[in-house]
Parts: C-alpha cells; structure tokens; sequence
C-alpha cells in the first residue's frame, strides 16, 4: 500500500543477508544486466541501501530474528533433540523440562524438535508462495503498464476482482478448489499476492516509461521485450523488494492461519499452525502446545516487518537523505 | 463530482460480474462431478439427477451460468448439503453476528489505532511513542487466533472473568472482538502517527504556529482533518480483512458467523454454502471500497480530477 511511493533505485542487488533470499530469485525472473556506467553506480547505490539498512535498529534486529529462524531450519537435523514425527505415548503432554525443553504434545512428540521442522515449512511457503506471486504478477502488472489500452483495461479488471476478495479469503478459496496441502497452501497464497505485485508493478512502469532512458533504450532499437526486462523493470526493484519481504511475513501469517482451520499442512507434519491447532484441545492443561508455537510465528512475521520497514526507508532516497 | 461517483459506480459491475464468475467456477474447478458437489457426498442418485436437471448441468456452461445468475438475482443459492436447509437463510441466520462482531472490532481498532497514533505523532520519540509502536508491531505479527486462544487463556481460564466461547451477552462479544481489532488498531495507529508526521511538517501548519495558534488547536484543527484521509481509506480496507479475520476469530470463539460457517462447509464439502458465503464476502468488500472511495474523493479533492486523467 505505502511501498507505491518509493521511487526505483539501484539495478543490481548483492544479497547482503540470506534473508534476502526473494530479491535473487527476483533477479533470475527480471534478468538484469543494463547499459555498463548505469551498473557501476548501480553497485555503490546498492552499498548505500546496505550501510542505510545496517545503521537501522529495528532492521537489523529483524535481520538478526529472520537469521536466528533461518538457521534453525537449515540446520534442523542436527539440532533436534528428537524425531519430529515419532510418537512416544509414554511421555505425553510433559511440560518443559531438560530432556523436552519445550514440552511434549498429545503423541508424546518433542515440541522443539517439531518447531525447529515447522520453521523450515513456514519459511519455505513463506518464500515460494512470493516467488509465485512475483512470477506471476510482475509480468502482468508490466505488460499491462507499458502498454496501456485495451489489454490494461482487461488486466486491471481481472486485478479488481481478485482484489475484491480479502487476501485470505481468496487463499481459502484456492484450497477449497485445490485442496488441503502444504504445497496447494504455497499456490494459494501466491496466487493472494498476484493482484498486489501486478497493480504496484503496474503503478511502477507507468512511471518509469515516461522516462528518458526509456526513450533512449527505444531509440537505440531495442525491443519492447528487452525494454522492459532490461531497463525499466530492474527500476523497479525497490518496491518489489519491500513488498516482498512484507509478503512473505503475510504469506507466513495466512498460511498458518490455513494451517490452523486444518486446510493447510496435514498430520504429521509440524507445520506451526497446525501444532497450535492440535494443542488448542489442551489449552488448560498444556499451555506450552499453544503458547510457543505462537511466539514462533509472531517473530518470524514481527522478524520480516521490521525488516521490510527498515528496508523501505533504506531504498527511499528522500529518507536516505535526512 | 458526479461524473467520478458514476464512473467509479460502473467500474463496480464488471468486478461483482467476476465475483460471480469465480464463484461459479468454484464448483465446476473441483475434481469430480459438480451435481455431486452441489447434491452432497451422501445424496441418492435420483436426487443428484434432480440435481443435474435443476442446475441444466448438462447443457454449455454461459447457460448454467445463466441459470446462477438468475438465482443469484432472486437471493436463491441453493441448500445446504449438510443442514438441507437453504443457504440463503443459514446465511442471513448468521451474518448479522459477524456484522456485530466486525463492526466492534473496527470501533475498537479505530479508537484505539488513531488516538495511539495521535499521540504518538505529537510525542515522538518519548516514551509512549516507543511502547505504542512495539505494541502496534506485535499487533499487526501476531497470528490472530493464537492471540484469541491466549485473551482465552487468561481471561476465560485463569482469571475467569468472562465467558471463553459462544454468544448471548455483551460479555461475549469482549474477546472475540478485541482479537480481532488488535491488528487492526496496531495498523491505524502506525499509519495515523505517520501521516500526522508528515502532516504536522507542512507549511500552512508552521504558518498556523507562527500566528501564534495554541499547539492543542493546531493539531486538532487543522493537522488532524488532512492526516485523517489515508486512515478513512485504510479503515475500509480493514473492514474487509477483519471479514476474513473473522473465519479465524469465530473458529476459536465458537462464534456462529458466517466465517465459522464458511470453515465448516468448506471441510464437510458443503458447497453451495460455500459459494453463498464466498459470494456475500466479497460482495460486502466490493461496497465497502466503493464507499470508501466515495468518501475518499469528498475528503480530498484532488482525487476525482486524478481519476478523470486516468488513474
């Protein structure tokens, strides 16, 4: 919503944290490469978003927060304590102690060693499902802005009706039809984030196409194809980066919630919304099932809005500035 | 004026058209036979033939589709496999309670949202700034239904102050409520403090403290109208998240609205109740951002000769 203001800047990210993750598949989708003094300062922009990025708190902390989570689900099989999916009814619904430090649930699972798994989930659909919605809506939202008339008319309209339903309505309606999954989950809420990606690309080419370096670009006799790809799309970053990592706290958040009504993930799999889920039942007696499960989600997305905030004022150069 | 309001009034169409459209697409997209879909998983085969012929399921789809149109017209959307009753009166059984808990919810998320963002704007950087502003972050992050099952956890549980689920008083309508408007008021109150930030350092406001206005009549006077329109809008578009929030909220709540209803036809395939809800969700947000940019455009008069040039 806010993020449409933020002017293109740099053309060639350097990937300063894994958590950037999107804005390199991003790049593979827009290919970049543009004309060579344009890259150079590119780079040393770049360097400016990433020192402006680094002096912020709350960015750095949701950097530090997304590590912490990444790390976790990279390294899963050798930080567990238990196996994530083996039930052990002899140990059921233990509070934290030193051998189950975050309990046990219903089946006698070890919550920490099902957490660590389910982080890998959440941040995988997380991702994915931008991927998706970046494939899918940053072409459209290109084409329908570069070349206007008819075909942005039909676009916008397509646009207006998928905006017309509420971002996790329209994932509960793709599971409805798909079905239950954590992969359909990761096509539903990518497909909830086409229209937002379609419409601030869209707003974005405007922009940029009246541009002279749009003109030069045609004058020189290049194709609309590479015009849009090669010159004008690779300006348009910032906001998609932002939106990007914004959308993937979204993406986490519905998700889980699909998770949660038992439309997403599907025993055993410790997906987040899923364990919080089957711990609602033992609410009064075994708080922990419902409690960190909670914590977790709520820092993964709390982790990926503060750094899409700090993200948003870093590649703004208004702020940049002051 | 006129010309932006009717223009924007027939931009609606085409989308409710298309509404329609994916709704009645929902059940033709399922793998496997839509009279089946529509009859229920346990119907007699007589019944899904009634079914087929009721629906002209086997003629080309632009006239089944007109067949839906035509009934969708007439508020006739069918019965519900599950209760057999029909949708149309399950439906409005239940959306007057999903209207009342939304509508708290957005007074809640409103007062709370823009007084906090308020102050936080005049005050920035102290000590209420920096709290309201952790509090609106963990609002917007926390997942909803776990912060409904933890409200339960201490209010309901442990300190039994008020009831865990289900509906009849107002105290009902307490947790639930504040649920959902707490990402909601976590949202206006960012968006308020910003605006008003950005309000508060235009000229005409440094020109009404150089004439010497009190600091209170500034800020209420003549900040407080401009900085309000970004709120108008995004409380519009909040109004449609707390629809969908609802099908969360009402599911740890027990609270017999539509979005609980909508979960539980969607998991006993229940799909002509599915299509009714789907369809009057997006119907209501379709309204809603009309209204809102109705209201939009009288806040702020630039708009409407931005959208004569074209968006």
């Amino acid at each position: 919503m806010e993020t449409n203001e933020i002017p293109g800047t740099g053309t060639q990210s350097r990937g300063y944290e894994e958590a950037e993750i999107p804005a390199v598949d991003l790049e593979d989708d827009v290919s970049t490469g543009t004309v060579a003094p344009r890259r150079r300062r590119g780079v040393s922009e770049w360097h400016q978003v990433g020192k402006h990025l680094l002096r912020n708190r709350g960015a750095v902390i949701g950097l530090l927060i997304i590590g912490i989570f990444v790390i976790g689900a990279v390294f899963a099989p050798v930080l567990t304590t238990h196996n994530p999916i083996q039930n052990n009814l002899t140990m059921r619904l233990q509070s934290p102690s030193t051998t189950h430090w975050l309990g046990t649930d219903a089946l006698g699972r070890d919550l920490y060693s099902r957490m660590l798994y389910g982080s890998r989930i959440s941040l995988n659909i997380g991702l994915i499902s931008v991927v998706i919605g970046v494939a899918v809506g940053v072409p459209i939202g290109a084409i329908s802005g570069f070349y206007g008339g008819k075909l942005d008319i039909f676009t916008q309209r397509i646009i207006d009706i998928m905006i017309a339903f509420p971002g996790i309505l329209l994932a509960i309606i793709v599971v409805t039809v798909l079905g239950v999954g954590v992969q359909n989950v990761m096509i539903a809420t990518g497909i909830a984030s086409v229209p937002i990606y379609a419409r601030l690309v869209r707003g974005s080419v405007l922009a940029a196409k009246e541009q002279s370096y749009v003109e030069a670009a045609r004058a020189a006799g290049l194709g609309d194809a590479s015009i849009v790809f090669r010159h004008i799309l690779p300006n348009c970053l910032a906001p998609i980066i932002v939106q990007s990592t914004f959308q993937i706290a979204t993406s986490i958040l519905w998700a889980a919630g699909l998770g949660f009504l038992g439309l997403g993930a599907q025993a055993p799999m410790p997906e987040w919304g899923a364990i919080l889920s089957d711990g609602r039942a033992y609410i009064r007696t075994a708080h922990h099932l419902t409690t960190y499960p909670g914590l977790a989600i709520l820092f993964m997305v709390l982790g990926f809005n503060l750094l899409g905030d700090g993200l948003r004022d870093a590649l703004d150069p208004r702020s940049r500035g002051n | 004026m006129y010309q932006y309001i009717a223009r924007r009034l027939l931009l609606t169409v085409p989308v409710i058209f298309g509404v329609a459209i994916l709704v009645f697409s929902i059940i033709r997209l399922i793998p496997g036979d839509p009279a089946r879909a529509i009859a229920g998983v346990q119907a007699s085969p007589e019944f899904i033939q009634q079914v087929r012929a009721r629906y002209r399921l086997d003629e080309p789809l632009p006239v089944q589709f007109g067949i839906f149109l035509g009934d969708l017209a007439r508020g006739e959307l069918g019965r519900s496999t599950f209760s057999r009753r029909p949708v149309a009166t399950e439906i409005g059984e239940r959306f007057p309670r999903t209207f009342l808990l939304a509508m708290t919810a957005l007074v809640i998320a409103t007062i709370v949202g823009v007084s906090a963002g308020i102050v936080s704007a005049t005050r920035r950087n102290s000590m209420f700034d920096n709290v309201s502003m952790l509090f609106a972050l963990v609002g917007v992050a926390a997942p909803v239904f776990w912060m409904a099952l933890m409200l339960q956890l201490l209010f309901a549980v442990n300190m039994r102050i008020l009831p865990a689920t289900g509906i009849g008083t107002w105290r009902h309508l307490v947790l639930p409520s504040i649920t959902l408007g707490m990402a909601s008021a976590g949202l206006m109150a960012r968006i308020t403090r910003s605006s008003m930030l950005e309000v508060l350092r235009q000229d005409f406001i440094t020109t009404a403290r150089a004439k010497g206005l009190n600091e209170r009549f500034v800020i209420y006077k003549h900040a407080l109208k401009n900085a309000l329109i970004p709120v108008v809008t995004v409380m519009g578009l909040q109004f449609g998240i707390l629809l969908g929030g609802a099908v969360l909220t009402e599911t740890v709540f027990a609270w017999p609205g539509i979005g609980r209803l909508l979960v539980d036809s969607i998991l006993r395939r229940d799909y002509p109740v599915v299509q009714g809800t789907v369809m009057l969700m997006a119907f209501l947000f379709v309204i809603i951002n009309l209204v809102v940019d109705i209201t939009y455009a009288f806040l702020d008069p630039r708009i409407h000769y931005q959208g004569e040039a074209g968006e």
